[in-house]
């Protein structure tokens, strides 16, 4: 079968705090096909960070379940999506609210839905109490021309 | 995290060597707990030289160290962050509160 998209990817792991880095690493090698800046590249990272610390932390509230990736790339954009099968979110709008936390005797600093909207250019939540939640993410990586010096560090 | 304290000036220097996450600040922050209440140092400064990323738990974890060094009487101060992390340090409006040199 034929995939619309240009690439896609798949992952599931255990919601496990030290697979955080795991799933922030592996999401960027996969963008890094685009030929992201380094700044485009830190801002994926760091908004698939929250995504995976929220299942972690909220969605299984550290009980033992799935966090699932799923990547696409189509037009010089990485779509991402990060979901569990967790408790899921009553109040999505209140959750997006800068420093609103439902934790807040964990030092959480709230941020986590601002950091990643404003890092990437779209950010969807979806979620069914009881069922889990989904955050869709959108990044349009810029393609830049590169100079002459540099095509020929690269040949 | 490396710890050096230097007591003429009772000033607290903690040197981040790792990546700031949500797995990672755990630690982290009880030995910044445990090194702030030993010395109750005048000023607390975060070396952020060896930090290469940070998200919003690297955020939770210093306001909460900034919470306890006041309370104890001190200041809190961060150095050589780099781009990237200072990016999320901004959207927070951290350099209102803690000051980055």
């Amino acid at each position: 079968m034929k995939s619309i998209y240009e690439n896609e990817m798949k992952l599931e792991f255990l919601s496990k705090s030290n697979n955080e880095a795991f799933a922030r690493i592996a999401v960027a090698a996969f963008a890094s096909q685009l030929d992201p800046t380094l700044e485009e590249l830190a801002d994926i990272k760091t908004a698939v960070s929250e995504a995976v610390t929220n299942c972690i932390i909220h969605g299984y509230e550290d009980m033992e379940g799935i966090v699932k990736i799923e990547s696409r790339i189509y037009d010089n954009t990485i779509e991402i999506e990060i979901s569990d099968s967790g408790k899921g979110i009553e109040d999505i709008k209140t959750a997006r609210e800068p420093l609103y936390t439902s934790k807040p005797n964990l030092e959480r600093s709230g941020m986590g839905f601002t950091i990643m909207e404003s890092f990437m250019d779209e950010m969807k939540v979806e979620s069914i109490l009881g069922m889990g939640t989904k955050v869709t993410m959108k990044k349009a990586i810029k393609k830049y021309e590169k100079s002459k010096e540099e095509e020929c560090m690269y040949v | 995290m490396n710890s050096k304290y230097i007591a003429e000036d009772k000033l607290l220097l903690l040197e981040i060597n790792e990546e700031l996450d949500h797995h990672t600040t755990e630690t982290i922050r009880r030995k910044a707990d445990f090194e702030i209440e030993k010395y109750m140092p005048k000023k607390t400064i975060f070396d952020f030289n060896g930090v290469t990323f940070m998200d919003s738990a690297g955020i939770g974890m210093l306001l909460g160290r900034y919470k306890i060094a006041k309370m104890l009487g001190g200041s809190v101060e961060m150095i050589n962050v780099k781009p990237s992390i200072k990016k999320v340090f901004d959207m927070c409006g951290i350099p209102k509160i803690i000051k980055i040199s």
